[in-house]
């Protein structure tokens, strides 16, 4: 049974795009097959974070557009097996996607893959609105700021009442929260939301608390889905989310500050 | 007694129909989700009917619940049994479907307008979101977001959090009255009077309260 998830969260910067191609990834390392999708035409970043950016060829919108087929447009990783990206174009715009073009890509897609993952871009425009319109899924990115949470509330909100789910009167799509750039120093000075509040807030189940860590961006730089990366926590707790996506408990991590223990204590007496 | 919407179908044969029904229902979803519908053929009672089967499930489509039609000629009548339709009298007294015994008409109105069933809400209202009970009270059984926004002919009943906006006694009644279980809302008004959230009590902020209209203004106190 082949999942559609859409990766959305309302406002730019989140993380949407490096949470899309972690989970993609590491849904792949755990043996599925897994095609993402880049839903933001004009500002393509994904194949970029995938480190695919110089064997794009054919693209989705010339999947949708100009008769150019899905396999011609797929391009195959060749680090982990099972995972393939559908870039989308630099030069169009979301008008390109037409709702019957994006459908017909994806339930083309759903015949061979295990999990389509629709990286949607910001706002709550036509390309954020095609992403998540044929999803059974969603993965609300949230920062733990304010206007973050908002935004993803609103999203909520557009993922109950405009996906075709919602519009053929279908179970509502499961929606998961993946709070990223979690800063355990600054949540503890107040400067950000905590956990609770947002769950307060959301009121949808946790999916993962990424914390915040400077190997995101090295890897982002050279074009690395953050979870290849094992001395990365932020790619380690994206793995914990992968494992709960499929349907694994596994507890959460780095949502409270490291226990100092003796030894480190005494070593910075020594120090 | 329960609320029907009823439609009026003008010219169902329209290809635009469908579109400007689901415009309709996209300003307001949760009150049109799953809501009984009557079809009311008057307008196009001469002409010949369409497929009311294909049609009915089209309304389905749109988490409409199509019942019944009224003031449906013999044609129609036919269209609607094989439909699976309900023949309801005029003004949505249930009797028979010919015009010519129409019940009499009520004489005397009640002197205050009936309130329907109301409105009950059981998931949460995000931000963005409006829901109206244009001839009740509305129930929300979940929190509402910031931005998000109620409006009821009658009182409101949050049992959660109230974060966004509430509008009671929206078609005038100041008899109206907000209750929430948690108060941080950015605005409560009863019959168009109202109070932005920098107005609100601080030490009321968070708890249970009752909202009313005290003659020109309105009023904040705790449930107890």
């Amino acid at each position: 049974m082949s999942q559609v998830i859409v990766v959305t969260s309302g406002k730019g910067g989140v993380g949407k795009t490096t949470s899309a191609a972690a989970v993609a990834t590491g849904l792949a390392m755990k043996g599925k097959k897994v095609c993402v999708i880049d839903f933001d035409v004009g500002l393509r970043n994904l194949d970029l974070i995938m480190g695919v950016e110089r064997r794009v060829v054919f693209d989705f919108i010339n999947v949708i557009n100009d008769g150019i087929r899905l396999h011609q447009a797929l391009i195959k990783d060749k680090r982990v097996e099972g995972l393939y990206i559908l870039p989308t174009s630099q030069t169009r715009d979301k008008d390109a996607l037409s709702r019957e073009g994006v459908e017909r890509v994806i339930e083309e897609l759903r015949q061979e893959f295990d999990y389509v993952i629709c990286d949607s871009p910001a706002g709550i425009e036509k390309g954020a609105y095609m992403a998540l319109y044929f999803a059974d899924e969603a993965i609300v990115v949230t920062n733990p700021e304010v206007s973050s949470v908002r935004d993803s509330d609103r999203i909520l909100g557009i993922l109950n009442s405009k996906s075709r789910r919602a519009e053929r009167g279908e179970p509502p799509m499961k929606q998961h929260l993946l709070l990223t750039r979690y800063d355990l120093d600054r949540v503890a000075k107040g400067e950000m939301l905590k956990l609770e509040d947002v769950l307060e807030i959301l009121a949808i189940p946790v999916l993962g608390v990424i914390p915040q860590d400077d190997m995101v961006l090295q890897c982002s730089n050279l074009g690395l889905p953050v979870v290849l990366e094992p001395k990365s926590t932020a790619g380690q707790a994206y793995m914990d989310a992968v494992r709960r996506l499929l349907g694994e408990t596994v507890e959460l991590r780095f949502t409270t500050p490291p226990k100092k223990s003796f030894v480190n204590w005494l070593l910075r007496r020594t120090a | 007694m329960q609320t029907v919407l009823s439609l009026r179908l003008i010219a169902p044969g329209d290809p635009e129909f469908f579109a400007l029904l689901r415009d309709k229902i996209a300003h307001n979803p949760d009150f049109f989700r799953d809501a009984p519908v009557v079809l009311d053929l008057a307008p196009v009672a001469d002409a010949t009917p369409i497929d009311l089967e294909a049609f009915t499930s089209e309304l389905r489509r749109l988490r409409l619940v199509p019942v019944g039609v009224q003031n449906a000629g013999p044609a129609w009548q036919a269209a609607a049994r094989s439909a699976g339709l309900a023949q309801l009298g005029p003004g949505g007294q249930p009797g028979t479907a010919n015009p010519t015994t129409r019940p009499e008409p009520l004489r005397q109105r009640p002197t205050a307008p009936p309130r329907g069933a109301g409105l009950v809400i059981a998931e949460p209202v995000r931000g963005g979101q409006q829901v109206s009970c244009p001839d009740g009270d509305l129930t929300v059984l979940a929190p509402v977001g910031h931005g998000a926004e109620l409006v009821a002919a009658g009182h409101i009943h949050v049992y959660g959090p109230l974060r966004g906006r509430a509008f009671a006694g929206a078609n005038g009644d100041e008899r109206a009255m907000i209750f929430c279980d948690q108060l941080e809302a950015e605005l409560v008004s009863i019959a168009g009077i109202y109070l932005v959230s920098e107005d609100l009590d601080p030490r009321l902020r968070g708890k249970r309260v009752r909202v009313w209209c005290d003659g020109e203004r309105l009023s904040i106190g705790p449930v107890p």
